[in-house]
């Protein structure tokens, strides 16, 4: 029954491709069967109403679901022609090449600047330190706000910039792909600009993957969609196409406002 | 009606701890005052010898909190690392199930009676010492130190347990998320983040080691001098007033006294140590929202 989503990736290289996979936690399967091509250097969003799996979806793709005890995976989710699950992969180096940014902003409570330097600190970066936690600050658009308070508490910037400061301190990392769980859920509307101005901007160096239930956002910012419903992938294929011809008359439903 | 008498009889019984804590107070400060008419508080304080029974008098106090000091340290370096190490176990790395059965086992620790440990100290620790330092005088400090840190453990692993449990899972997965282990995550996240909760457990249950009395009555020596030697006998201030307490003092001497100066002084610093934890657990619940 396994419906496999061929997309046209206009050329772009997939930077990651789930198989077949399907998620439990206990009992429950959150994720059926479920195969998709993420294209490198775009952002795809991932949408459909709440507890539609999207979420446990991203999380697959950087082995998080690892720390959910209970969570059981199948299928497979090629990583460079690697498959992420295979028993002699480390989900540690995973998830250095896969960042991840969350629904709520989180950041340590350290400094501005421990914020931004510790994933390099961690894995024993050897170079300029001060460079690099600046060029991850600009990259995510927050060095012109926080340069003369690198060393304050990370609690003292507003809900969007600690939002930033945590997308900085993924960047610092390197990534290839960055994922993304509702980013601006718990942000007013200038914050979520921004942020959506600094998700295009990202694009041209990380392929993105963000998990959104706000439809106008993902129509905005993406240019794939990915509709699940019931754990199950409904349809995929061009944001363009998700919204304003879908084939599937569920996607429709969804993304024309009548359930969700 | 019912309902006010309800309310007043409750009242008593809250008023009735208050009282009697005050009234302690009262008869430890008007007996402490009596003693320091009699003996110099600059005496008291800096004096290097203790021997209110002998023959010649010296109330100088110094031996005793070296004594209880020589002990909370040893019991601080047993309790510390092993309380701080097993707290992360069992909010980072141990299962469910595996933490339901670890954690009312050490809480037990804290309900083996103190003269217990006392005993464990004198036939077991005590040899143990003895096998690699053969001077060590049969009454130690150091038995004393180690079964002292092994009571106080639950103290330290139970509340630091609580503090780095609730430290929010947030801050863990974006840990995660960047790529850090579980130490690094455990070692460079959780535990800073609620390092002032894990701070205020150690001072609590220093402050547990220097008003423990029976276990050091028994192993530590009633041999009130001035030292940093833990292998030899010394006396700690609870120790102390055990001995004298037991004795036959009459009421109203010069040595009877001393029970309430001493006493007074180690309420002195256990009220110090517990207002330090407060403000330390205070200062914790604004680290992170």
């Amino acid at each position: 029954m396994a419906t496999v989503h061929e997309i046209d990736t206009g050329g772009h290289a997939p930077a990651l491709e789930a198989r077949n996979l399907s998620v439990f936690y206990g009992e429950k399967q959150a994720v059926k069967d479920v195969s998709l091509v993420i294209p490198a250097h775009q952002v795809v969003a991932l949408i459909g109403p709440s507890g539609c799996g999207k979420s446990t979806l991203l999380r697959c793709f950087n082995r998080m679901n690892d720390l959910v005890i209970g969570a059981r995976i199948e299928g497979e989710v090629l990583f460079h022609g690697q498959n992420l699950y295979d028993s002699d992969v480390d989900p540690v180096e995973v998830r250095r090449r896969i960042g991840m940014v969350f629904q709520k902003p989180n950041p340590f409570p350290k400094s501005v600047y421990e914020n931004a330097a510790f994933g390099p600190r961690i894995q024993g970066f050897k170079g300029d330190l001060d460079d690099l936690v600046e060029e991850s600050l600009r990259a995510a658009a927050l060095w012109d706000e926080v340069s003369d308070r690198l060393s304050e508490s990370a609690y003292t910037l507003s809900g969007g910039q600690q939002q930033r400061l945590c997308i900085a301190r993924t960047l610092a990392v390197k990534p290839e792909i960055v994922l993304m769980d509702e980013p601006a859920s718990a942000l007013d509307p200038i914050a979520t600009q921004k942020i959506e101005d600094l998700i295009w901007e990202l694009k041209e160096r990380y392929t993105i993957v963000i998990v959104t239930h706000n439809m106008q956002q993902a129509a905005r910012i993406s240019d794939y969609a990915a509709f699940l419903y019931m754990g199950e992938l409904i349809e995929y294929g061009p944001t363009d196409t998700i919204f304003t011809n879908p084939k599937e008359e569920r996607t429709e439903s969804y993304v024309t406002g009548r359930f969700g | 009606m019912k309902e006010r008498a309800i309310g007043w009889a409750l009242f008593a019984c809250a008023g009735l701890s208050t009282l009697v804590t005050a009234g302690i107070v009262c008869i430890l400060l008007r007996e402490t005052l009596g003693f320091f008419s009699e003996v110099s508080i600059v005496e008291y304080l800096t004096g290097t010898e203790w021997t209110p029974q002998f023959g010649e008098k010296h109330f100088g106090v110094l031996p005793l909190a070296a004594g209880s000091l020589l002990i909370a340290t040893g019991a601080a370096i047993v309790a510390v690392p092993i309380g701080l190490l097993t707290a992360i176990y069992m909010s980072e790395y141990a299962r469910h199930r595996t933490r339901s059965v670890l954690k009312p086992t050490l809480e037990l620790l804290a309900g083996v009676p103190t003269v217990v440990y006392g005993y464990f100290a004198l036939t077991f620790i005590t040899p143990l010492i003895r096998q690699f330092f053969p001077e060590t005088d049969i009454f130690n400090a150091a038995s004393a130190a180690v079964v002292v840190g092994i009571m106080i453990i639950p103290t330290v692993s139970s509340l630091s347990e609580d503090a780095l449990r609730a430290v929010p899972q947030a801050l863990r997965e974006g840990a995660f998320g960047l790529g850090a282990t579980k130490l690094e995550v455990s070692l460079r996240v959780v535990v800073p983040a609620a390092l002032s909760g894990i701070v205020a457990s150690f001072i609590l249950a220093i402050s547990r080691a220097v008003g423990e009395t029976m276990a050091v009555s028994i192993a530590a020596g009633n041999l009130a001098q001035l030292t940093a030697n833990p292998l030899k006998s010394i006396q700690t201030m609870t120790a102390y007033v055990v001995q004298v307490s037991l004795g036959d003092t009459p009421q109203g001497t010069i040595v009877y006294q001393t029970l309430f100066a001493v006493a007074f002084t180690l309420f002195l610093i256990t009220l110090a140590m517990n207002i330090l934890s407060q403000w330390v657990m205070r200062r914790f619940r604004e680290v992170y929202e």
